[in-house]
């Protein structure tokens, strides 16, 4: 197994808060990898230094080979990651086939060919029939799966997954989770999620990392990891509770 | 090009060949006056679609623009006078010198991550700067103006852009014509789409790989560029250049009227924006002088009053209404 992505002894601290303390992990080619934790474990502080939105204070990203710690969130994706936003981020004045052109446009200078793998994203995403929406005005599960058809759209080598599941009825979740596995299945997409709805990840997961006060509590299989007594204790046992 | 003349609609096509047509026929028939006003419809419509394809396209507020016309004005002017090179070539040095500025302003404010107004408070101190500058440069005659001599015996040379209205009436048309062919081009290119996503959202952007940086650099010395011709045409068709009203505030705000009562980000926004501000502001002009009243800030009231109305009752600007009411939107971009 040769890792397409991996941290080494990620650290972040904000003003004395250790947001990310240590974290080592690695992710396959064509793997589905899920980052979980309870709130403010650090998952989104430990996405955001992969996505180049935050720099890490210590350890290193390795991404095909070549460290990408540091870079910026553009160059980062012209290297192959692409990334969603937990808060959707679209253009909201363009439809939806140019929100997903604009991702295409990083690997196709021509127009014509943008366009046309803009639609077959679009298709993967069961989004062809809205491509002519303005995209503000979509509902929030058709927001969420054009936030990952436009990163689809740059080719990435991998594609991180900020909490894509977030907001979704059951219904909306299982249809993502179909989308995704199919995804993975067809194009040997690796996959890196920080979710927080269980059923997603241990639909999806082939490995799990648990989070918690930005250390790493647990790693394996998911089926082990919601076993280990420190997993349930600190998250799955709150949320339970809750 | 071809591309582009497919995308406008059937009636479209017959609405812009029948007005070209006009334009190009409408010197047989109209008088000196009408000429000249729609001549500065045209500047206002290129000049306005200069700084549209920054404000509009990019998302970059400047509200300096007057800084590229008078710098390409003066460029152009002071080879002229000095050395003797026509304005043909001069044009070039002005967007050189225009674009130039451009790209230091770009690069303060956008490296620095000075953004939104704060950038428009750049672009407008450096204008400022310039023209406090020019007041005080020998060079240029300082604040007493820079003129160009009207030779009696060099008015034939339209190739150095001396001549009279109808020559200027129909370079006005032409840069008018050449500005929307261009901007319609940019925007459905790469670049284009590249603009659009940083003016919606810039984060996002950057996120799907675009470097914004290098993105809005682009927008601004282009837009630069494109302004500092629109200087050169100033000049040499007014023939004079003070710095205290070419550079002046009121000149930026001015240039930007126009894209914004017609529509931000559309390519006949500024044109129609033109066609309806220039008009209304002469005839205002034409009447207050002929009631008699001395009123120097009636026109800039007057704008005042229009922008509210069109703003509260269109906000997306005059041309997306009626191009969706006369059917002549095309397909987008």
């Amino acid at each position: 197994m040769t890792a397409l992505l991996a941290a080494a002894n990620l650290s972040k601290r904000f003003a004395g808060l250790v947001a990310v303390d240590q974290v080592s992990f690695a992710v396959a080619a064509s793997e589905i990898f899920a980052v979980i934790g309870p709130n403010g474990a650090g998952k989104t502080t430990l996405f955001a230094m992969i996505a180049g939105a935050l720099a890490p204070d210590d350890g290193t990203v390795t991404f095909a080979g070549a460290r990408i710690d540091g870079l910026t969130p553009d160059a980062v994706c012209r290297r192959g990651i692409a990334r969603t936003f937990q808060i959707v981020r679209p253009f909201p004045a363009l439809s939806v086939e140019d929100n997903v052109v604009i991702g295409a446009l990083l690997r196709r200078a021509d127009m014509p060919s943008a366009r046309a793998h803009a639609r077959a994203v679009l298709e993967m995403l069961d989004l062809a029939d809205k491509r002519g929406a303005i995209a503000s005005s979509l509902t929030l599960p058709d927001r969420k799966r054009l936030e990952v058809a436009r990163a689809l759209a740059t080719d990435p080598k991998l594609l991180l997954l900020d909490e894509v599941m977030a907001g979704l009825r059951p219904t909306e979740t299982d249809r993502m989770v179909a989308i995704l596995k199919r995804l993975n299945r067809d194009t040997g997409m690796t996959i890196l999620l920080i979710e927080h709805v269980m059923r997603a990840v241990m639909a999806l997961a082939s490995r799990v990392l648990v989070l918690h006060h930005g250390a790493t509590i647990a790693q394996g299989a998911p089926e082990a990891v919601v076993r280990e007594p420190a997993v349930i204790a600190s998250y799955l046992g709150v949320e339970a509770a809750s | 090009m071809i591309a582009l003349w497919r995308s406008v609609t059937p009636r479209g096509r017959i609405v812009i060949a029948l007005t070209l047509a006009a334009l190009l026929a409408l010197p047989l028939a109209a008088d000196r006056y009408v000429l000249s006003v729609l001549t500065l419809i045209f500047y206002f419509a290129y000049v306005g679609q200069a700084w549209n394809l920054m404000m509009g396209y990019a998302g970059q507020l400047s509200l300096g623009h007057a800084l590229y016309v008078g710098v390409g004005g003066y460029v152009a002017a002071l080879m002229w006078l000095k050395l003797g090179i026509g304005p043909w070539l001069g044009v070039f040095a002005a967007v050189a010198v225009a674009s130039a500025f451009g790209a230091v302003i770009g690069w303060l404010g956008f490296r620095f991550g000075v953004a939104g107004v704060y950038f428009a408070l750049l672009t407008i101190a450096f204008a400022e700067f310039t023209r406090i500058g020019f007041d005080h440069l020998e060079l240029t005659g300082g604040a007493a103006g820079l003129f160009l001599p009207f030779e009696e015996k060099r008015m034939a040379e339209w190739w150095n852009l001396r001549g009279g209205q109808l020559l200027f009436y129909y370079l006005a048309l032409a840069l008018a014509s050449g500005a929307v062919v261009l901007v319609a081009l940019m925007a459905r290119s790469r670049l284009g789409y590249r603009w659009r996503a940083v003016r919606e959202d810039e984060v996002a952007a950057r996120a799907l790989g675009i470097d914004a940086f290098a993105v809005k650099m682009a927008a601004v010395i282009i837009s630069s560029a494109m302004t500092a011709v629109g200087g050169v045409f100033y000049a040499f068709y007014y023939n004079n250049l003070f710095p205290s009203q070419v550079f002046e505030i009121s000149r930026s705000i001015e240039l930007i009227l126009a894209p914004i009562v017609g529509g931000l980000g559309t390519v006949f926004g500024p044109v129609i924006g033109a066609f309806v501000l220039t008009p209304l502001g002469e005839a205002l002009s034409a009447a207050t002088t002929r009631l008699g009243i001395d009123a120097p800030g009636v026109k800039a009231v007057f704008y005042g009053v229009i922008l509210i109305v069109i703003i509260s009752a269109l906000p997306n600007g005059v041309w997306p209404r009626l191009a969706a009411l006369f059917g002549l939107k095309g397909r987008p971009p």
